[in-house]
């Protein structure tokens, strides 16, 4: 059964209205916040929100499309990508 | 509005699940270090598709390769969005054609070869395996038409590969059909002399052909596999290279830990996508090939990571044990990973495809002659070689001879992809493009093997083979 969760990641320079952008997106398409966090690596502000969705039939591709769009305006790196990704890589 | 930190309930939650580092370590393997699936191969059974009449034959293979793998291509795609990891190819394997168009009583299979390049082109796949024959004892009719077939095929079409398995640790080698192999290699080269011999890169020679192996030239379907699978090819040298340069002064025993680590974590990454890739299909999920496959991207490269344990170049004394250590580590972090880790698993060491290798090859660090000490520690073997077009098929025999030999007494698989470019030699660089990258032209041995090979016959099968 696929995770009907989202890791999303923003990675870039840090500037005022990241957070605020990248969640009215998110609202816009119903994705829920479960979790935030931020911090700077490597001299780059990154994001990391685990998201969530209740539909069954979410429509994935326009919000990883919206959100790289989201992020080509605000000069961030974001991606959308399912948490079994990143659970099942660290965690056994 | 600017927010300087954020704190949830939830993010110890969160932390237990993940932790943002290894969130970011992953990105990183991504984006930076060129982490993909390289393969997701598709292995359907042709077995059902004998005709006498190869027209209703050919009819037959088209329907049921392209009915199953309508929606390969999308469905990769959709766990490429889904997981966030790039799925390189999108490929098909089918049961060795020997086998399958053996009934059709037909000597020349060129239009076999060239219904499967219109299914890979219909379906939109990069390429596809199984114009193979098993010949490692003994060759029967459809297995002679099909090797004979081999050079017009492979140069007529643009996406089918074709092997040959000459040699097991059961049965020996076939000492006849290495003869012949250097011949088809020779012709296959002559017949697409306008692009470098490039048909030879899409032709692959065996000792032990693992039957569910979904890397290319080399996959087919074999005759024990299900009548529909999915295998994943999982690819990352850039990882392990990186993972290894990020060690400060490490042992030897430490850099294994951490190729071990590495592995383990990219396989775990495949099978996840695998067996949903699988499942979406209605296919049988077969097995997790960990193969650090090189390409021509910086640092994506076997030869780095030889280089960033200590080797001045590629090729020097003390590179065939330190490939060895690579290799063991990328087993036996990826068997720990998966249970389905199968094929070749293992380190790829394609000239042509790694730039560093190619770098190795131009300061005279790496010759054929390590290359091939290389292929005894790792999986595969003497891979996108270019040798002079002048190179005669008794040496291009001898030199599958000597492969095969490794693979037999070692009970491993061990391949031969050689080029002999037409009209090039020794120093001359072949630009084929893509994946398969550039091939500089290596020298070989010029004292003749030729009666040798002109012996024919069989090398028995060796005592290691009496294990029952």
């Amino acid at each position: 059964m696929v995770s009907n969760r989202f890791i999303i990641t923003a990675i870039g320079v840090d500037k005022v209205g990241i957070v605020a952008g990248i969640t009215q997106k998110m609202a816009d398409y119903n994705v829920g916040i479960i979790d935030i966090s931020q911090t700077i690596m490597e001299d780059m502000f990154t994001m990391i929100m685990l998201a969530g969705v209740e539909e069954d039939n979410f429509d994935l591709s326009s919000f990883q499309k919206a959100m790289s769009e989201t992020g080509k305006m605000l000069d961030l790196d974001i991606r959308v990508q399912n948490e079994d990704t990143f659970r099942f890589m660290h965690r056994i | 509005m600017k927010i300087l930190s954020v704190s949830c309930t939830g993010y110890e939650v969160f932390l237990m699940r993940v932790h943002p580092k290894e969130i970011l370590e992953t990105i990183k393997m991504v984006s930076n270090e060129n982490l993909d699936i390289r393969t997701v191969t598709m292995g359907i059974s042709l077995r059902d598709c004998c005709n006498p009449d190869i027209d209703a034959f050919n009819n037959n293979i088209y329907e049921k390769m392209t009915t199953h793998a309508q929606d390969l291509v999308s469905t990769a795609e959709e766990m490429q969005s889904l997981y966030g990891i790039p799925v390189i190819n999108k490929r098909l394997s089918v049961t060795p054609i020997s086998i399958v168009a053996e009934s059709c009583g037909e000597d020349d299979l060129t239009s076999v070869a060239e219904t499967l390049d219109r299914v890979a082109k219909d379906v939109d796949v990069d390429f596809i395996g199984g114009f193979s024959a098993l010949v490692h004892k003994g060759m029967t009719r459809g297995d002679a038409a099909l090797i004979n077939s081999i050079p017009k095929s492979l140069s007529g079409t643009k996406k089918v590969c074709s092997s040959v398995n000459v040699a097991t640790t059961k049965a020996g080698i076939n000492m006849d059909a290495v003869a012949q192999m250097g011949h088809i290699i020779k012709k296959t080269a002559d017949m697409s002399k306008d692009d470098g011999g490039i048909g030879c890169a899409k032709l692959v020679v065996f000792a032990n052909a693992p039957e569910d192996n979904p890397f290319m030239a080399g996959a087919f379907h074999g005759v024990g596999e299900p009548e529909v699978s999915i295998n994943v090819g999982v690819s990352g040298p850039g990882v392990v290279n990186s993972a290894v340069r990020a060690l400060n002064d490490p042992s030897l025993g430490d850099i294994s830990e951490s190729i071990k680590k590495t592995s383990f974590k990219i396989t775990r990454m495949g099978e996840v996508i695998g067996k949903e890739v699988a499942k979406r299909l209605g296919a049988q999920f077969g097995v997790l090939d960990l193969s650090l496959a090189p390409t021509p991207a910086v640092g994506d490269s076997v030869a780095a990571i030889l280089e960033a344990m200590g080797l001045e170049s590629c090729g020097t004394h003390g590179t065939t044990a330190a490939l060895a250590l690579l290799n063991d580590a990328v087993k036996k972090g990826g068997s720990m990973a998966s249970s389905s880790v199968g094929g070749l698993s293992g380190a790829f060491i394609p000239v042509s495809e790694d730039a560093d290798m190619i770098r190795a090859v131009q300061r005279g660090s790496l010759s054929l002659d390590k290359l091939e000490a290389m292929t005894s520690v790792c999986s595969v073997g003497l891979d996108m070689i270019a040798v002079p077009g002048e190179t005669s098929a008794s040496t291009i025999s001898a030199i599958i001879a000597d492969e095969m030999a490794i693979g037999m007494i070692n009970r491993k698989t061990t391949a031969v992809r050689l080029i002999p470019v037409p009209g090039k030699d020794i120093g001359d660089v072949v630009e084929y493009g893509g994946l398969l990258g550039t091939a500089p032209v290596m020298a070989v041995n010029n004292f003749s093997s030729e009666q040798f090979i002109l012996r024919g016959g069989r090398i028995p099968a060796p005592i290691q083979a009496l294990t029952n």
